[in-house]
């Protein structure tokens, strides 16, 4: 498999409140070229889970394996685009993208990369802008380009249009998957939005919360561009907010005491 | 800068001078404690045209820049480890900010006890002054580095000595400048301080001399001056300096 992960687990330890588990026994195979989303609520683990795929974060269990070499430490050959698009303010938006290039390649080699890439997020014309001039959705197509520049194995992104405004975040998710189709990487996404999971990915893996775990596992076989009116897309989204449903409840009656019985 | 706001400035400054001239006119005080605005800038230009205070100010800028110099080094070593060093934070953090609030003069006596009346009395005095506060600002600086930031170089196979000079550093920029700025304008009040009290050659000096023989104008010329520099060097130097970074950083 080109992405293993067996029996993976995490336990946080807090001094005060104890040990807390996100999640154990995490089976999970993904290919190449395969555009996978983590689907769940708040709190399933989801980020966690994708950040042990980084090797930003260790499992307290289990193993995590790239092209059956195993994960240890963060590296460029998983690419990681976050939330915020954490670029550096000191640098012009052709040097962020440079920035992991500079040890393995020259400095015209580099920015020869740096533009093929800015151009395919269509930054060509701000490539000596500083981040602070441009708009979030801007700002978060350079940290995309940044992290395919790199030319890694596996793409990996966490929620990385939570932040946008609605239309910025359907015309990302259209160039998201045109660049998925011309770059053939495989992409490991995590988001809270069905629609936004459904519309993207080949595969959706759902997860449930406390403890966190996969609940499900689906193919979407609907042909791309997928549009939301389509039929096959309501149903699959009726399945899915019906297999979340208990556990959105889940959360919403711990934090509120028992005190409300919700229903959507 | 806005013409509205100058022609303000100038007004209120015209204002303070027509006062000050109508209190002296009036005669109510002797002119030995209170010289006319024209005998202060006859001082300002005789003090000029013989070189006494180009010289004066020559030798106050040589020891500013050699103490601030070696205040921004140590304050920046210092603020490094006390910043990367949880260790090192807890132990000594503490007493910095209470040497950061003994006030410059205080070291003065031990200086001179220490070196004598000599210039480099002086510049101990304004290395005191300037390192504690450079030494805050810095170890702020590299606390507060964006977590986000190391995250995102990690991926990038960017970590530890290479994450520090590629990220760390040019993220704590803006603190580096504020800390700049202050140290400054601790160094600049240390140097006063410690000039006051030394044998010369230096502008703190120069105001102590003119006091010891009576000259009022000269005092108040010499008080004009070292208040134009503090505020024209903090308005045109730094200020801009750590403005400009912030924008290009983003914090403002």
């Amino acid at each position: 498999m080109f992405l293993q992960l067996n029996d993976v687990g995490k336990t946080f330890e807090d001094k005060e409140k104890g040990k807390f588990e996100v999640f154990s026994n995490i089976d999970l195979s993904i290919d190449r070229k395969e555009f996978v989303s983590l689907l769940g609520p708040s709190g399933c683990g989801k980020s966690t889970l994708l950040s042990m795929v980084a090797g930003l974060e260790h499992a307290t269990s289990g193993t995590i394996q790239l092209e059956d070499k195993q994960i240890k430490q963060a590296g460029p050959d998983r690419g990681m685009v976050f939330q915020q698009p954490s670029l550096f303010p000191w640098l012009n938006v052709r040097d962020n993208v440079t920035f992991p290039l500079k040890s393995t390649m020259s400095k015209q080699e580099a920015e020869k990369r740096a533009d093929h890439f800015l151009k395919m997020v269509h930054l060509s014309r701000f490539k000596k802008h500083y981040t602070y001039e441009l708009s979030g959705g801007m700002q978060q197509r350079v940290a995309i380009a940044r992290a395919l520049a790199m030319d890694p194995k596996v793409l990996l992104m966490d929620e990385p249009f939570g932040a946008l405004d609605e239309q910025t975040r359907h015309i990302l998710h259209d160039e998201l998957i045109k660049i998925w189709e011309e770059t053939q990487k495989t992409i490991l996404f995590v988001t809270h939005s069905i629609q936004e999971a459904i519309k993207l990915s080949d595969r959706i893996i759902v997860m449930g919360t406390r403890p966190g775990r996969i609940i499900a596992d689906y193919n979407v076989d609907i042909p791309r561009p997928r549009i939301r009116s389509d039929e096959r897309v309501i149903e699959m989204e009726d399945k899915v907010m019906n297999l979340l449903k208990e556990e959105i409840n889940k959360v919403l009656k711990e934090e509120l005491n028992d005190e409300l019985e919700y229903s959507y | 800068m806005n013409l509205n706001i100058l022609i303000k400035r100038i007004l209120f400054l015209v204002a303070v001078l027509g006062i000050w001239q109508l209190v002296f006119t009036a005669g109510i005080l002797e002119e030995i404690i209170f010289p006319s605005p024209t005998s202060v800038w006859e001082a300002l230009y005789n003090g000029f045209t013989t070189g006494d205070f180009l010289g004066a100010l020559g030798a106050s800028f040589r020891h500013l820049f050699i103490g601030l110099a070696m205040a921004i080094g140590f304050g920046t070593v210092i603020g490094v480890i006390l910043g990367k060093s949880k260790q090192a934070d807890e132990t000594a953090g503490m007493y910095l900010i209470a040497m950061q609030s003994i006030p410059s003069i205080v070291w003065v006596p031990l200086a001179i006890m220490l070196f004598g009346f000599s210039e480099f009395a002086v510049i101990f005095v304004v290395v005191l002054g300037g390192t504690f506060v450079m030494a805050l600002n810095v170890r702020t600086a590299i606390q507060s580095v964006p977590p986000q930031f190391i995250r995102a170089a990690r991926t990038m196979g960017t970590r530890g000595i290479s994450s520090f000079f590629r990220v760390e550093i040019p993220s704590s920029v803006p603190y580096f400048m504020t800390g700049l700025r202050l140290a400054w304008a601790f160094s600049w009040r240390a140097l006063m301080a410690g000039e006051l009290l030394s044998n010369g050659p230096g502008l703190g000096y120069s105001l102590a001399y003119a006091q010891d023989y009576a000259r009022m104008d000269q005092v108040v010329a010499i008080i004009v001056i070292i208040g134009v520099i503090g505020a024209v060097v903090d308005q045109f130097v730094f200020s801009k300096l750590e403005k400009n970074v912030r924008n290009r950083w983003g914090l403002s």
